[in-house]
């Protein structure tokens, strides 16, 4: 089998590197509870700045959180799942399809969900009855 | 034994297969397609969500005050159950990484240990998903459903000192069980054929004699407070009219983001249109709010949960077959540890993504 056991061992586009693959393991994993962390933190703290403004039809605080859990997905994938470590035609494969699709489906359903709550709120329709 | 083969004369080279264009082997390339096809599952599910979401962003409930239970601790405590449950899922797919890389050594008795840790850590995981769902199906507080499908809470309007919101209180509390005749009708006492599920405990008049003796409470309902000052200082007539009804049937719409209560008059005239006595959550009723709020809960979380029990299954067949030995006869650095890992990082990652859009957005 073509095991050559060659991992890359940096992190952060080269700033943080390892020794050696299991010290890799449990860095990722420091990193990922940090955010894990900060996730909790930010969903007790709310902080009015990010709850209280909009981007795009959601809340900023929205944002952090959902750029947050792609930073997570990222590591997971990279590191644990050794995305880093495969060639880029593969990684690409994976990664690319799931993007295009899913961007392509959270636009479509979340347009559509708009326009309804817009129906529901504005139209002659009764719904509460 | 052999079969007829013909040779091509291309062994070996890009035609007859001799070219590994992704340099991953057959079994490892295929359990990327499948976790490929299973995150568009999951993204599916999750974009239905979203979708109902968007769809009534103006009373969906808040999952601070649904998911607020702790192992051991009473009162209000958002947030840090599901935080553990997240670190419990990434430390045995820390676990399984560790399995994995000492796989890649053949060290056969770090490979057993660490499969065994991620093992118990997705054991520790189902046992506190069956935990969280044994909490929302029992509910806490009851509420009332409308003729509309609507939820009505209720709330005690007597604040104390340093409350930011007014404390729900439990239908359990205040409603008074009259007399009823009318019992559970099973199949074993009458027509064989005809059953019907366990009868609500209070009927509706039992829980509206109740409210009427407590002047304190209130009916709370699934509406989101607005801003109201941005809704007032718009020109649309539509927001102007929203906000003056708002102004008048709601006694706390200086409170943005939070649901509506409803002043004593309207808490009696929302009763009327009430139907049902629900506590707890099943697919059909929830006292959470939108009932499509309790279906999405049990569908997503239950996949991903199942998806979690068949691959606690799938590692435990891995490792018994790592203590037979079969790996080690193989020589390919357990190359299916790597593979089953593939698929256990997957659960993780869609558990990051479940705990982002149940619990924090």
């Amino acid at each position: 089998m073509g095991h050559d056991n060659t991992h890359k061992l940096a992190i952060f586009r080269g700033r943080l590197k390892f020794k050696s693959n299991v010290q890799k393991i449990w860095g990722v994993l420091i990193f990922l509870s940090i955010i894990t962390i900060i996730e909790v933190g930010f969903g007790i703290w709310k902080p009015s700045i990010l709850v209280d403004n909009y981007f795009i039809g959601m809340k900023l605080l929205n944002w952090v959180f959902i750029i947050l859990t792609l930073v997570k997905a990222y590591y997971i994938a990279w590191d644990f799942m050794h995305l880093r470590d495969e060639k880029s035609s593969l990684r690409r494969a994976v990664v690319w399809t799931a993007v295009f699709l899913v961007a392509y489906l959270l636009f479509i359903l979340l347009q559509e969900g708009t326009y309804i709550e817009g129906v529901k709120t504005n139209g002659f329709i009764k719904w509460n009855f | 034994m052999e079969a007829t083969v013909s040779n091509t004369g291309t062994e070996g080279k890009v035609w007859g297969g001799g070219n590994k264009p992704l340099q991953a082997s057959y079994g490892k390339m295929m359990m990327w397609f499948f976790i490929l096809s299973d995150a568009l599952t999951f993204s599916g599910f999750l974009a239905a969500y979203g979708f109902s979401r968007f769809k009534f962003i103006d009373s969906w409930p808040i999952a601070d005050e649904v998911y607020n239970h702790f192992p051991g601790l009473h009162g209000d405590h958002p947030m840090y159950f599901v935080a553990l449950m997240t670190f419990i899922l990434i430390a045995s797919s820390v676990t399984m990484v560790l399995a994995v890389d000492a796989g890649h050594h053949m060290n056969k008795k770090k490979v057993t240990f660490y499969m065994f840790l991620t093992i118990i850590g997705g054991g520790i995981f189902l046992g506190s998903q069956a935990w969280e769902w044994t909490n929302f199906i029992q509910g806490y507080y009851g509420a009332v459903e409308t003729k509309g499908g609507q939820i009505l809470q209720f709330v005690d309007t007597k604040m104390e000192e340093g409350d930011e919101k007014m404390h729900r209180v439990s239908v359990e509390d205040f409603a008074i069980a009259s007399h009823q005749e009318r019992v559970q009708h099973e199949s074993k006492n009458g027509l064989w054929f005809m059953s019907e599920s366990a009868l609500p405990a209070y009927t509706v008049e039992d829980i509206v004699t109740g409210f009427n003796k407590h002047a304190n409470l209130a009916v709370r309902t699934q509406e989101l407070m607005p801003n109201m000052e941005a809704l007032e200082a718009s020109t649309d007539p539509a927001d102007l009219a929203k906000a003056a009804r708002m102004k008048a049937s709601y006694v706390n719409t200086d409170q943005t983001g939070q649901k509506g209560v409803l002043n004593r008059a309207a808490s009696e005239k929302a009763l009327k249109d009430a139907v049902v006595y629900v506590k707890g959550a099943n697919l059909i009723h929830n006292e959470y709010g939108n009932r499509l709020f309790g279906d999405f809960f049990f569908f997503i979380t239950g996949f991903h949960g199942f998806h979690v029990f068949s691959g606690v299954v799938i590692n435990l067949i891995i490792f018994f077959n790592i203590i037979l030995g079969t790996y080690d006869r193989r020589k390919n650095n357990y190359e299916m540890v790597e593979k089953v890992g593939l698929y256990w990082h997957f659960v993780d990652l869609v558990w990051v993504f479940v705990f982002t859009f149940f619990y924090l957005v």
